[in-house]
């Protein structure tokens, strides 16, 4: 095997072992109610004869570790169980088909932001250090620090009173459904990619002119100097092959940052994503629900997190060669 | 050597604090005060109804009345001590726990770190606000709950900083030496790995306060977080969040009060961090 | 020399550098000229600023340094007026650098022969079709193994040896006026340096390219160099032809430079052997480290393991210390079986074995005072407290030539040497049988070199220590030790007493161990390439 495949199929192995440890947690939150699962959905009036029978009728009465297994077949297969918002009474929800507009509304909002905010943020950074110590470099610096401490709600609100209410640009609500159309959603999702445009550019473009200069003091660059090598040919093909790879892990980590920052800007413009379901959920402990929100949200994470080892590995000549 | 001195001696280095430095720091210790003396600043009561609900601004009080008639600048206020009091909070336990247990993995059997690192690895890998609402879910919206809960997701970066510190001080060659003196786990612990692995941990106190205290305020503007009738920004955002269709600034005002906070420290972190660049 | 010979002229240079909070001058007023072709070696310790005069020569300074005072020319070219721009120009072209370690200052990202003959295309000074077929050329006079698809390689796949050599060739590249050589031979074993050197001679004449040689090995530098200048505190102390300075060095200063070949101390053949490895193997994982290692030593001797990197001579001093298991055979000390790792180990037998590491920089808590490092086995073995303590303590750093006033000071106040010292004081507190010495020595200067051993043998006179002596370097063993093993590739080649070893018949590696160590004599490559040629 390569020392690449190696580290590869070691990575693959290790996402695998870290989502059945992730997913046994969020498993192991509903064991963990108060009163258990019955008592939070029935309420404290529940009689034990009705916890009882709410118990037995879900197989709650069985092993732990049983239910756990049936639960992640279940949610592999895409089952995701049923919502009990409401109270036993009310009509049940498949959470899968709860989940599954909304979560095609999250990722829409989520690639919309990157693709805004990846390149800009790249471009920034790359800019700001070549021409490092500039004015320049001293504002975009000094700008994205501050922009990097704002809470998200606080970026969602102030482009709603500039550009919504005050010059009347867009809609402050970014109410979607099944209906809208490709253009429409793209019209009415932009305040909130903007928001996180913002949130997140601020990150990468620190964190890539960063990388980049750490990388400027190492003996190679220094070498590259003192063959004359032009300044801008010093950071585009001597500093950036080696600064990829902390690049592209930040650039997932914003990614994945996003999908869980989504929450915040969701209800801010009351979209319809999975953030806002969860948030819902949370409030009136609809615990099913909260679960498959989590385990998706997770399982977005570890694998976006997969994806960067991957590609970290590939960019890597001393893995992709043996010595 | 005299000021004039130093500054010749270093022309590289910045010499001064940077504007957005001082800036910073007058702003972080305006907050303090207000936190600590709300009671004596704050014109009323934290939840005290004054008049008509949403008066607006210098009609009544300086800022105006909120949907219930309270003051808004007295919930600033107020605002300021319960918001910065519970972020503070909840860092100290995330050190405790994280700093405590990543002291211990770097020295403890393989084993034991292995399960201890995945463990926190995994609880890494749920994005800190959903593992937030996840427990919240379970445990209830409550202060104790919520500064519990944070303080322990936290805890798993403070982790992760301590022992990936102390990592390289316990196979230094001081280490190694004080284990073939034969000296006891304890030792090696406290009088040899800790004082070498706090300077960094405190640099970092600044910044995992600055995200506890976003966390926070995202939590209770979610409505989930601190609970009312407690006056904190994050859900004063939230409680005024529809006013803001009909042109008015008001959800902005505490919306404000926070990223000025956080603009603050990350401005006063960048510059000690830069002065301790510049004098390795 | 006529005004157009000359090829580089410094006068009255001055460079200031930052360091430690404050401006300090590194090169005060140098005044130096270099012909055409003519390579002149630049040899110094630690600080005297040669690394400065070397980029200097480039019009290049550090982050955080620059020039002060004074003016360079280069060919009528004024290195320090110049703009950035043309300054760029010359570099790569008419005036080349050869870094210290190769394998840092290639690109990992690369390969080679894009490194190589990157500047020769960017410029236009050849195609790449020419910049290519012209870096084979130079592989193979290098004698790099298979130049045609040397290049194709990526800078991990190659060993240092070659790397140096393969960064000669990418300076060779546009055939410049000028190399500056940093210290290219430093970071490798003395077997391979040997061919390093040669090749790097060899190319260089051919081309009669001049050379600005720097090194802190006056040996090595006499193998290639016209003139050395001997640079002492950003100073230059002597300047003269290679020979002249080497049969008759005026400055007191240049004869401390081979200090410890000078170190002799009569050779002792008796004694109980204290320690003994009887058959002894061992491994780091599935990889062998050690097989059949058996040797004594004698109490009150001196023992010097020497072998170069890989050799597994600090894997004996891991076994010694308790860092490492063995797989097989056994280990001795005092006449009884000496547990594996130090967990199993005894208070009283850590106290009477002790270590001394390589690096003295890090052996030290930076935290702890060097009072609570010196005094802390006085605590933890004999129970001393306090006062007793610290004048216990007080009584080592004497013994260590350290004043009172180290007590209450800080690692970062104290210089590579001074650290050193700290670190055998803090072995001897224990009042131990056996100090085991890990390439203490080795990234000092010459002169506190000798100061630190001649430490050693006085503490063994005066205590009857015994020592386990493990270094890479043949001149620091070769006047002091009593026995000496001679490692490669984890087993003994070679033992016995110094007179036994130093006089042949020798085994092979010990032999070409010995003829590699560079002699401060310009003739001895010379004679090392001849007595190659016939076999």
């Amino acid at each position: 095997m390569t020392p690449m495949l190696r580290a590869i199929v070691l990575r693959l192995g290790s996402a695998a072992l870290t989502l059945l440890i992730v997913s046994s947690l969020i498993f192991a939150a509903l064991e963990m109610l108060p009163g258990g699962f019955a008592q939070a959905t029935l309420g404290q009036a529940a009689t034990p004869e009705a916890v009882a029978a709410f118990n037995k009728e879900l197989g709650l009465d069985r092993p732990a570790l049983v239910r756990y297994l049936e639960w992640l077949g279940a949610a592999a297969q895409g089952d995701l169980g049923v919502s009990y918002a409401g109270g036993s009474g009310s009509a049940r929800r498949d959470i899968a088909t709860l989940i599954s507009d909304r979560l095609y509304n999250t990722f829409f909002l989520a690639a919309y932001a990157a693709l805004l905010a990846i390149p800009l943020a790249l471009a920034l950074g790359i800019s700001a250090a070549l021409w490092r110590n500039s004015w320049y470099d001293r504002v975009v610096n000094t700008s994205t620090l501050a922009a990097i401490a704002l809470p998200e709600f606080f970026v969602a609100y102030v482009l709603i009173y500039c550009l919504a209410i005050k010059l009347n640009l867009a809609g402050a609500l970014s109410n979607v459904d099944a209906s809208t159309g490709f253009f429409e959603h793209l019209k009415k999702a932009t305040l909130p990619a903007l928001t996180l445009t913002l949130v997140i550019l601020a990150h990468i473009m620190r964190m890539t002119r960063a990388s980049i200069i750490s990388l400027l003091d190492s003996p190679y660059v220094e070498m590259a100097r003192l063959k004359g090598t032009r300044p801008a040919k010093i950071i585009l093909r001597h500093v950036l092959p080696n600064a990829w790879a902390p690049i592209i892990s930040i650039i997932v980590f914003d990614l994945a940052y996003l999908i869980s920052g989504a929450v915040v800007v969701e209800v801010v413009f009351v979209y319809p994503g999975i953030g806002q379901l969860m948030v819902d959920a949370v409030s009136s402990r609809d615990m099913p629900v909260v679960q498959a929100c989590a385990l998706i949200f997770a399982v977005t994470y570890v694998g976006l997190n997969l994806l960067a080892d991957i590609m970290t590995t590939m960019t890597n000549p001393q893995l992709r060669y043996k010595a | 050597m005299t000021r004039q001195e130093r500054a010749q001696a270093d022309p590289l280095q910045r010499r001064r604090i940077p504007i957005s430095g001082v800036a910073g720091l007058m702003v972080i210790a305006a907050y303090l005060v207000v936190a600590l003396f709300a009671p004596l600043i704050a014109p009323h009561g934290e939840a005290e109804i004054i008049g008509q609900a949403l008066l607006p601004m210098g009609e009544g009080s300086l800022l105006g009345t909120d949907q219930l008639g309270r003051d808004v600048l007295s919930r600033l206020i107020y605002g300021a001590r319960n918001t910065i009091g519970i972020a503070a909070l909840t860092t100290a336990l995330s050190f405790l726990v994280g700093g405590s247990l990543g002291l211990l993995a770097a020295v403890a059997p393989t084993w034991l770190e292995l399960a201890l690192s995945r463990i926190f690895d995994a609880l890494m890998a749920i994005p800190y606000l959903i593992l937030a609402l996840v427990l919240l879910a379970v445990f209830g919206r409550n202060v104790t709950a919520l500064v519990v809960i944070l303080g322990l997701i936290d805890s798993t970066r403070v982790y992760r900083l301590a022992r990936a510190t102390a990592f390289p001080i316990v196979v230094s060659n001081y280490v190694t030496a004080a284990r073939i003196r034969g000296e006891s786990r304890s030792w090696i612990m406290f009088r040899e790995i800790l004082p070498n692995i706090i300077p960094p941990l405190v640099a970092e106190f600044g910044l995992r306060f600055s995200f506890v205290f976003l966390s926070i305020s995202a939590l209770s503007f979610l409505g989930v977080g601190i609970q009312p009738p407690t006056a904190d920004w994050g859900s004063m955002v939230a409680e005024n969040k529809t006013l803001i269709i009909y042109g008015s600034p008001a959800p902005l005002l505490p919306a404000a009060a926070i990223a000025l906070l956080t603009v603050s420290i990350n401005f006063v972190l960048d510059w000690l961090v830069n002065k301790a660049g510049g004098k390795q | 020399m006529a005004a157009s010979d000359i090829l580089l002229g410094m006068s009255g240079l001055r460079i200031d550098g930052f360091s430690r909070g404050k401006r300090t001058e590194i090169v005060k007023g140098i005044d130096l000229e270099l012909a055409r072709g003519e390579i002149l070696g630049v040899i110094g310790e630690t600080g005297a600023g040669k690394s400065s005069l070397g980029l200097a020569a480039m019009g290049y300074v550090r982050a955080g340094c620059r020039f002060t005072g004074g003016s360079i020319d280069f060919d009528g070219l004024d290195l320090i007026g110049m703009t950035e721009e043309e300054k760029r120009r010359l570099r790569g072209h008419r005036i080349a650098y050869v870094a210290q370690s190769a394998l840092s200052a290639f690109n990992p990202a690369h390969r080679l022969l894009d490194q190589t003959i990157e500047t020769c295309v960017d410029r236009g000074l050849q195609t790449p079709e020419e910049a290519r077929a012209n870096a084979v050329e130079l592989y193979r006079k290098l004698n790099l193994p298979d130049p045609e698809n040397y290049g194709r390689r990526f800078p991990h796949q190659v060993s240092g040896g070659q790397l140096q050599r393969a960064m000669t060739a990418m300076a060779m590249m546009s055939r410049p006026d000028l190399i500056i050589f940093d210290e290219p031979t430093t970071a490798l074993d003395v077997t391979t340096q040997v061919e390093v050197l040669r090749t790097i001679r060899d190319l260089v004449r051919q081309h009669g390219t001049a050379a600005l040689y720097i090194t802190h090995d006056l040996a090595v530098v006499s193998q290639l160099a016209d003139r050395i200048a001997v640079l002492q505190h950003g100073r230059v102390v002597e300047i003269a032809p290679t020979r002249q300075m080497i049969a008759n060095p005026t400055h007191d200063y240049t004869r401390s430079l081979w200090a410890v070949r000078n170190l002799d101390k009569p050779e002792r053949r008796d004694g109980e052997p204290i320690l003994r490895f009887n058959g002894v193997e061992a491994s780091y994982g599935s990889s062998r480290a050690l097989s059949e290692i058996s040797f004594d030593v004698p109490a009150s001797s001196f023992v010097g393991v020497v072998g170069e990197s890989g050799s597994g001579k600090t894997t004996v001093a891991r076994i010694v210390a308790g860092l490492l298991p063995i797989s097989a055979g056994s280990v001795s000390f005092a006449g009884k079986p000496l547990a594996g790792l130090s967990v199993h180990r005894d208070r009283e037998t850590l106290r009477r074995i002790q270590l001394v590491q390589q690096s003295a920089d890090t052996s030290i808590n930076p935290r702890h005072t060097i009072g609570q490092s010196i005094g802390r086995p006085l605590e933890l073995y004999f129970g001393l407290k306090g006062r007793e303590r610290d004048s216990r303590v007080v009584q080592l750093l004497e013994q260590m030539e350290l004043g009172p006033e180290f007590l209450t000071r800080l690692p970062s106040e104290l210089s590579g040497g001074q650290k050193q010292r700290v670190n055998i004081a803090r072995a001897l507190a224990a009042q131990p049988d056996l100090i085991v010495c890990d390439e203490v020595t080795s990234g000092l200067d010459q002169l506190v070199q000798e100061a630190i051993l001649k430490l050693l043998i006085r503490v063994q006179e005066e205590q009857g220590v015994s020592y386990l002596f493990i270094t890479h370097d043949m001149n620091v063993v070769q006047g002091i030790s009593d026995k000496l093993l001679v490692m490669h590739q984890g087993r003994i080649v070679e033992q016995g007493f110094r007179s036994e070893v130093f006089s042949p018949p020798h085994h092979p590696y010990t032999e070409r161990l010995l003829a590699s160590v560079p002699q401060v004599d310009p003739d001895w490559l010379n004679r090392l390439v001849a007595a190659d040629a016939t076999p």
